[in-house]
């Protein structure tokens, strides 16, 4: 008797681990099947959607390029310095998520400046310097209007725009995107609401351990 | 319990109540954002509104910097500040006065009731 209620704990043990699954975070944006000869049968693969080759430079004035960010995962925003709205309490809160992975070779952040004509590099330098960033973990870009507004709205999506009535004179989501090593969108968080950049902490944490596990 | 309580204040401390209240709302509308809940500012880019020896010695040119923004070098908190404060023009004097109520009694700072005359007063920053 002893025995048989040794085995149902056991059981019970087993069924609960099993149950607590690592969470998996989806993959979002678009996708599409292919077909593909694997060993001589055709197979339907999927093809999810990627951040594409860029090319930025950074608040060194150093040319940064989606190879900068592979074998990594990466958080991307989209800001202008000038900002009076809400860029201030989303970089309250990236700094959170900075302070979390700093130093972690895993680990980078990318801020778009969406105001071209002002946010030089040496603007971007001054920003990142004056909110404690050092080094290039956390690389704020300056791009061409049209490069970082399509890549904000097409990979990123992120909607950004000019709006001479907007506080600033831009208008833009405050979305925080996560991206992958394989570079596909995993998460968007509002960066302006602590509970959820709090999550996008715990969410990078299990992209980490699922990346690293394979 | 309320009623009773407020009963017992007279019209000064119902007056800082009422400035108070609708101080911390337009805080939260046309300030938090940069300022941080706190008042702890951001880094070295956003002052704080922490420092008290700043707020009473400029106590009196406050409205102004509310209302027409500030630009330019600032020691605050013994750190040195130089970006821009956008003005705030469209708020009315008693509002102004309402959320300098709230931030002169925020964050560490304990300043009684600002005035809505004071405001007015108000003509330039330094």
């Amino acid at each position: 008797m002893a025995q048989r209620s040794v085995l149902y704990l056991l059981l019970l043990i087993i069924t609960v681990s099993c149950t607590k699954q690592e969470r998996k975070l989806p993959i979002l944006g678009n996708r599409e099947p292919v077909e593909k000869v694997v060993d001589g049968k055709t197979v339907i693969d999927t093809i999810y959607q990627a951040v594409p080759a860029f090319s930025f430079l950074n608040q060194d004035s150093v040319r940064v390029t989606e190879q900068a960010f592979n074998g990594k995962i990466y958080v991307a925003d989209f800001f202008f310095t000038r900002c009076p709205s809400i860029c201030p309490v989303m970089h309250r809160n990236m700094l959170k998520v900075y302070e979390k992975y700093k130093g972690n070779a895993s680990v980078k952040l990318l801020s778009h400046t969406i105001d071209a004509i002002h946010d030089q590099p040496s603007v971007l330098k001054t920003y990142a310097t004056k909110l404690g960033i050092t080094g290039d973990q956390w690389e704020f870009v300056h791009g061409s209007h049209d490069s970082v507004y399509t890549i904000a709205e097409k990979s990123y999506l992120v909607a950004v725009g000019k709006e001479a009535s907007a506080p600033g004179g831009f208008i833009h989501q405050g979305w925080f995107v996560l991206v992958d090593k394989q570079k596909r969108l995993r998460g968007a968080y509002d960066g302006t609401d602590t509970k959820q950049v709090a999550q996008l902490i715990e969410d990078m944490g299990v992209l980490l351990n699922e990346e690293d596990g394979k | 319990m309320t009623a009773v309580y407020s009963s017992c204040q007279d019209s000064s401390q119902l007056n800082y109540a009422w400035y108070y209240a609708n101080g911390k709302q337009l805080y939260e509308q046309h300030c938090q954002n940069c300022h941080n809940a706190d008042g702890s500012g951001l880094g070295a880019l956003i002052p704080p509104l922490t420092d008290t020896v700043f707020m009473k010695e400029r106590s009196g040119s406050l409205p102004c910097l509310v209302r027409d923004g500030v630009k330019g070098k600032m020691i605050v908190g013994g750190k040195p500040f130089d970006g821009e404060m956008p003005g705030n023009n469209k708020l009315a004097d008693i509002d102004i006065a309402a959320v300098l109520t709230y931030v002169t009694n925020s964050f560490g700072n304990k300043q009684g009731i600002y005035e809505t005359k004071r405001v007015g007063a108000c003509v330039g920053v330094r």
